[in-house]
C-alpha cells in the first residue's frame, strides 16, 4: 500500500471524565474514502476536530502527507489541504452561493490585503467558484442568497467550498445529515464522483452511503475503536454486529 | 441606479451647499453644526468600517477621537503648529494605539471584546485626566487652527467646512472601495461566520487587526479635526458615554453601509441641538425616537431608502 496521506496515532480528547477519542489510530491511503461509523457519542466529530486543528488532542499525534501537523492550527492545516465540511452545515448566509464559493477560493489565492479592485470582478475567484458550483449542481442557483437555498442545496454549497479550496483531504462530517432519501442519493452520487480524487475521511450515519462509498470502515463505540477493515469484514464482524448495525443484545 | 445611491449622492450634494446657503440666510451657526456633523461622520464611518463589515462591536472609539484631539492640543501646546504634523501624529498615534488595543482585544470576542474595548479606551481616558501638565480634567485650549499655509487657512469657517468635507468623501471613497475588495469582502466573511473563515485558511486576526487599525487611525483624524473645531481639547472627548454615541450614530444611520453612518451622525446631533434648545431632558427625548428608529428599520435610517430595493445593495 501506499504512504498514507493521514495516520493518527494514539489520538486521545477527554471532556471532565468522558473520553470523547481515546487511543484512536487509523490511517487514510490517497484516493481512499475512510468511513468513520458508530453510535452517537461515539466521538466521531470530536476525532474530525482533532483532525481539522478545532480540537487540541491531548494524546497522541497526527501525520499528515508524511509531516507531524499535531500541533499545527486550524489555519495552517487548511493552508496544507485538510478541509472540513461541518455537521451542522456552515456557510455565509449573507453571501450569494457564487460569493460564498468565491470567498474559499480566495483562501487559496494568497493573502487577502488588497483593498482596491472590487473581488466580484476577479474573474480568478468567480470563474473556478461558478465552475465548482456547476459540478455540485448548483450552476442555476449561484446568484440566490445563500440563506434561502434548501437544506441538501447548503450542504452541497458547503461540498462546493471544501472543494473550493483545492484540498487533498476531506474532513466531511455527515454530508446527509438532515436529508429526505433523494437529496441523500444526490449527494452520494456527487460524492462517488469525487472518489480517488481526494482521500476522504467521512462521518456518516446512513450505512446505504457509507457501504455504496467507502474503502474502508472504521467503528468507533465510546470514544475507542473496535474494529477497522474492509466494508465486508466490517459487515461481518459479529462485535459490529453487536454493538452498532442493529444486532443489539436484549438488557443494554 | 438604485434608490439608496440617490440618497447618498442627493446627501452628500446638500452637505456641499451647506455654507453658500447658511452665508444667504445670514445663519454662519449651521456651518459650524454641519462640520460638527461631518467631523463625527467621519468617526462613524470608520467604526462601521469595523462594526458593520466585521461585525466587530468596539465599545472604545472614542478614545481615537481623544488622542488625535490630543495630538493636535498638545503639539500645539509645544509650539508646533504644522497641520500636516498635526494630522499625521493624529492619524498614526492612533493607528498604534489601536494596534496595541487591537492586538489584546481582537484575542477575544462577543461581550468580552466589547468589554475590553470600553475598558481600554477608560484607560485613555483617565491618561487624559492624568496629564496635568496639559490641563488634566480641565482641558487644554489651543492657541491657533493647524497650519496648512494661508491658502488653506482653517480659521475660516467655511475653508474648515470644505476641508473636513473633503476628507469625508475621500474616506467614503476609500471605504467603498475596501469593502468590496478581497480584504472587504474577508471582513464580511469573518462576520458572518468566522468558524467557517478559519476553518476555510483565513488567519482572520490578522486581518481583522488590520481593519481595527485602519478605523482607529481614520478616527484619529476625526479627532484632529474635531480639536480644530473646538481649539479645545479635554478627557471628556473620550469618554465612553461618546463611543456610546458614536455606536448610536452608526446603528441610527444603518451599519455595514458606510454612508448611513453619515445619516446617523445627522440625525443624531441635528436632534440633540433642537433637542436641547427646547428642553434640558432632551435626552429623554432622543432614547424614544433612537429606539424606533431601530425597531422599525433594522438597517437604520439609510436603510428606509432601500424600500424596493434590493436586499444586499
Amino acid at each position: 500500500m501506499a504512504e498514507p496521506v493521514l495516520e493518527t496515532s494514539g489520538l486521545t480528547k477527554r471532556f471532565g471524565g468522558i473520553v470523547a477519542t481515546g487511543d484512536v489510530s487509523l490511517s487514510v491511503a490517497p484516493g481512499e474514502i475512510h468511513a468513520v461509523i458508530g453510535p452517537n457519542g461515539a466521538g466521531k466529530t470530536t476525532l474530525i476536530s482533532e483532525l481539522s486543528g478545532e480540537l487540541k488532542p491531548d494524546a497522541g499525534s497526527i501525520r499528515f502527507a508524511g509531516a507531524d501537523i499535531s500541533r499545527f492550527g486550524p489555519v495552517r492545516r487548511a493552508a496544507l489541504g485538510i478541509a472540513r465540511a461541518f455537521q451542522v452545515t456552515s456557510i455565509f448566509r449573507e453571501f450569494t452561493a457564487l460569493e460564498n464559493v468565491a470567498l474559499a477560493v480566495q483562501a487559496r489565492a494568497g493573502h487577502s490585503f488588497r483593498f482596491w479592485r472590487p473581488a466580484e470582478r476577479e474573474a480568478q475567484l468567480r470563474e473556478p467558484a461558478r465552475a465548482m458550483l456547476r459540478d455540485v449542481g448548483l450552476g442555476e442557483r449561484a446568484d440566490l442568497p445563500a440563506g434561502s437555498l434548501s437544506h441538501g442545496e447548503k450542504r452541497a454549497l458547503e461540498l462546493a467550498m471544501v472543494l473550493a479550496t483545492g484540498p487533498r483531504l476531506l474532513l466531511l462530517d455527515e454530508p446527509t445529515a438532515g436529508m429526505g432519501a433523494e437529496e441523500s442519493a444526490a449527494m452520494v452520487r456527487l460524492l462517488a464522483g469525487l472518489k480517488s480524487r481526494f482521500s476522504v475521511v467521512l462521518v456518516e450515519h446512513d450505512m446505504d452511503a457509507v457501504f455504496a462509498l467507502a474503502d474502508r470502515i472504521t467503528v468507533m463505540v465510546y470514544g475507542r475503536v473496535i474494529a477497522s477493515g474492509a466494508p465486508e469484514a466490517i459487515r461481518a464482524d459479529p462485535e459490529v454486529r453487536r454493538a452498532y448495525l442493529g444486532d443489539e443484545e436484549p438488557g443494554c | 441606479m438604485d434608490a439608496k445611491r440617490v440618497a447618498a449622492i442627493i446627501a452628500l450634494a446638500l452637505l456641499a451647499l451647506v455654507p453658500p446657503v447658511a452665508m444667504a440666510a445670514d445663519a454662519p451657526f449651521y456651518v459650524g453644526l454641519f462640520a460638527r456633523i461631518m467631523v463625527f461622520a467621519i468617526a462613524a464611518v470608520s467604526l462601521d468600517l469595523i462594526l458593520g463589515y466585521g461585525g466587530l462591536v468596539s465599545f472604545g472609539h472614542a478614545a481615537y477621537l481623544g488622542i488625535g484631539a490630543y495630538a493636535v492640543g498638545i503639539l500645539s501646546f509645544h509650539g508646533v503648529t504644522g497641520g500636516f504634523a498635526h494630522f499625521a501624529t493624529a492619524f498614526f498615534a492612533a493607528a498604534a494605539a489601536a494596534l496595541v488595543i487591537g492586538f489584546v482585544s481582537l484575542r477575544t470576542s462577543g461581550v468580552y471584546f466589547i468589554m475590553i474595548t470600553l475598558a481600554f479606551s477608560q484607560m485613555v481616558y483617565f491618561l487624559g485626566v492624568s496629564l496635568n501638565q496639559y490641563g488634566g480634567d480641565d482641558g487644554l485650549n489651543i492657541a491657533r487652527h493647524s497650519n496648512f499655509g494661508a491658502a488653506l487657512d482653517l480659521k475660516d469657517p467655511v475653508v474648515f467646512y470644505y476641508f473636513v468635507f473633503a476628507l469625508l468623501l475621500v474616506f467614503l471613497f476609500l471605504g467603498s472601495r475596501i469593502v468590496r475588495s478581497r480584504f472587504g469582502v474577508l471582513l464580511q466573511g469573518v462576520k458572518s461566520n468566522e468558524r467557517r473563515m478559519i476553518a476555510l485558511g483565513f488567519p482572520t486576526f490578522r486581518y481583522k487587526l488590520a481593519a481595527f487599525v485602519m478605523a482607529g487611525a481614520v478616527c484619529g483624524v476625526a479627532g484632529a479635526l474635531f480639536a480644530n473645531l473646538t481649539l479645545f481639547v479635554s478627557p471628556s472627548i473620550m469618554h465612553w458615554t461618546r463611543s456610546g454615541e458614536i455606536l448610536m450614530m452608526v446603528i441610527l444611520g444603518g451599519l455595514g453601509s458606510l454612508i448611513g453612518p453619515v445619516f446617523g451622525a445627522a440625525a443624531y446631533l441635528i436632534l440633540e441641538s433642537v433637542l436641547s434648545r427646547l428642553t434640558e431632558h432632551w435626552q429623554a427625548v432622543l432614547g424614544p425616537i433612537l429606539i424606533l428608529v431601530v425597531l422599525f428599520s433594522k438597517t437604520g435610517l439609510y436603510g428606509l431608502f432601500a424600500i424596493g430595493a434590493r436586499r444586499r445593495g
